[in-house]
């Protein structure tokens, strides 16, 4: 068994995701529970800038791992320089968020390093000398808990927005080891061709702290745009149900649900969804929520925080005037 | 074009999942099953491939119990041709990684050009197969694809990323995880369904693929998932009271904001 617990620190751009500070938070206790140092490790191209960024949430250590390939995210790049590194340092543990970066790298890297994973988890901690990492299953219509055996690397991807991060503490630093990691071009199998933005700045679902969405009782594909105004004047997300999506109303990229995105923000806004089984399973750890819909049968409202039985359409833009007047207090 | 389609037989999204009383597993008995739903772009991707080349074969490697075979029959039904289906006990309790060792071994032994997997079985939500599949068998990836071109010896696929979807370009053979949006999984047709029943369907044991039972199943798992539990349930909403939409409105602003404190 290897020392020390690994935190992959995924940045866009220079941009760390928030998901890194929430699992170096979380990983700090359990860092000092075995008694092991805990590191950020981030890849990326021109990163030099980055290594002061997470000792403040408790890193001990952060490696900077730093080339022109990977400055563009390939799963072969990514996935040998880590698993080069993972290979001589030895961690007990990684960490990596759950994000679509996370998720495609993931399995690669354990695949290759023979180490347990688990996905997606939404709660770790130790038990003995095994990570326990609680995680849903059935789309959140149960919860397991993950242990580990034969593995002498232990992996886990964290749900983004479910731990707490810690504030940040500016007192603390960390040593910083620039790593050069040895890939060239033959390395990577796969080229990028094209990369297609979305909405610039549109915060992705699965990252969203609000999430405003529509369902069949949106009616039209016109009429999102009054959640896109509630959605702008409180820095929501919007999403949609299956049944949206399947009526074209919205992309597929905007699907909430089990066979869409799982989220989990802090305050989720349904509005002319009904609540079937498999939306819940896509957004019921969301903190809060929030039903509007003129069906007062709707499933939705007998598992949910807040609900107005009412004609969406007069209700969304007095909502929307009402948040107005609370954003400027 | 030979494609190899990658199946899992799971508990309809409909069904209601409750776990067992001594928390080890959840309760299975009456569930109704169907193929993951994921699984069905990637049969579906499999047949159009197949079609658009003019030749070809679409073999289902599947691995699970008795059960399954209604599974495999379903897809051989949609239009594989084939199917290899790994029924040994000593898989059970396989966690994704030893599903994937598995797997590996027996698309070893086949021919094909692409191999396409859900990008997640909806029972275990683990999403890991497809992955590592393709790393076991020393193959390019693509995961969360929402479209595939076949050029020559290459294929072009579109898959999501955050913020957006990017075009990548990989040199066949190679793994495909298929992502909701890919395609429209056609329907068994009656004809279908009567073919399906003559369509070879090979049983498979561990040993008939070399591998020693003891490092795969629970035993030789690197994880094991125990502990289940059913989510804490919410209550019924706080309707918020009103004379209008207005009204309640401005209600709901004001519970989010010093109630709730989400805003």
């Amino acid at each position: 068994m290897g020392k020390g617990i690994w935190v992959f620190a995924e940045q866009d751009q220079g941009n760390v995701r928030k998901v890194t500070f929430e699992m170096l938070s979380e990983a700090r206790k359990i860092a000092d529970a075995k008694g092991e140092q805990l590191c950020a490790v981030c890849l990326g191209k021109d990163i030099v800038g980055l290594g002061d960024k997470f000792a403040p949430y408790g890193a001990d250590k952060v490696y900077l791992v730093d080339h022109d390939l990977l400055g563009q995210y390939t799963t072969d790049a990514y996935a040998k320089a880590l698993c080069d590194l993972i290979t001589k340092e030895q961690p007990s543990i990684v960490l990596m968020g759950a994000s679509v970066l996370g998720k495609d790298l993931a399995p690669k890297v354990a695949a290759r390093i023979g180490a347990g994973l688990a996905s997606d988890c939404i709660e770790i901690k130790m038990e003995g000398d095994s990570l326990c990492a609680k995680r849903p299953m059935y789309s959140g219509k149960a919860y397991a808990e993950i242990t580990y055996q034969n593995a002498d690397v232990m992996m886990a991807s964290i749900r983004p927005n479910v731990l707490i991060a810690s504030e940040p503490d500016a007192s603390r630093s960390a040593e910083v080891e620039n790593v050069t990691p040895e890939i060239s071009a033959g390395d990577i199998k796969v080229s990028v061709v094209e990369v297609i933005k979305g909405d610039a700045g549109k915060v992705d679902l699965t990252e969203a702290e609000i999430i405003v969405s529509g369902g069949r009782g949106m009616k039209a594909a016109e009429n999102y745009k009054m959640l896109e105004d509630l959605a702008e004047v409180i820095g929501a997300t919007v999403g949609a149900s299956r049944a949206a999506v399947d009526a074209g109303w919205r992309p597929v990229s905007d699907q909430v649900g089990q066979t869409g995105k799982v989220v989990s923000p802090n305050l989720y806004i349904a509005c002319g969804i009904s609540g079937a089984i498999q939306h819940y399973a896509g957004m019921g750890t969301s903190k809060v929520i929030v039903a509007i819909n003129k069906d007062e049968e709707a499933p939705i409202f007998t598992k949910c925080d807040y609900g107005i039985v009412d004609d969406l359409f007069k209700v969304l833009p007095a909502l929307t005037d009402e948040m107005k007047k609370l954003m400027a207090e | 074009m030979n494609s190899i389609v990658c199946l899992k037989q799971v508990p309809d999204t409909e069904a209601q999942i409750v776990v067992k009383p001594d928390a080890s597993d959840v309760k299975l008995d009456g569930v109704k099953f169907v193929i993951s739903p994921y699984d069905e772009f990637g049969i579906e991707e499999a047949l159009v491939q197949k079609e658009k080349a003019g030749a070809g074969e679409v073999t289902l490697v599947c691995m699970g119990p008795d059960r399954c075979v209604e599974a495999i029959r379903t897809g051989l039904a949609m239009g594989a041709d084939k199917a290899e289906h790994i029924d040994d006990p000593a898989c059970e309790g396989s966690d994704a990684m030893a599903t994937a060792t598995v797997l590996a071994e027996q698309i070893k032994k086949m021919d094909y050009n692409l191999i396409f997997c859900g990008r997640q079985a909806i029972d275990d939500d683990q999403g890991q197969v497809g992955v590592a599949l393709a790393e076991l068998l020393g193959l390019p990836h693509a995961s969360l694809v929402t479209k595939v071109e076949v050029a020559g010896d290459k294929v072009k696929v579109n898959r999501q990323i955050v913020g957006g979807e990017e075009v990548i370009e990989m040199p066949i053979p190679c793994v495909i995880t298929a992502q909701k949006g890919l395609n429209e999984p056609r329907y068994a047709s009656l004809p279908g369904i009567m073919k399906a029943k003559k369509k070879p369907l090979n049983p498979v044991k561990l040993a008939d693929l070399g591998i020693d039972a003891g490092t795969v199943g629970a035993a030789g798992s690197k994880t094991k998932a125990a502990n289940f539990s059913s989510p804490a349930q919410r209550t019924a909403a706080k309707l918020i009271s009103g004379e209008s939409a207005e009204e309640k409105a401005a209600g709901l602003a004001k519970a989010l904001r010093e109630e709730a404190k989400a805003i």
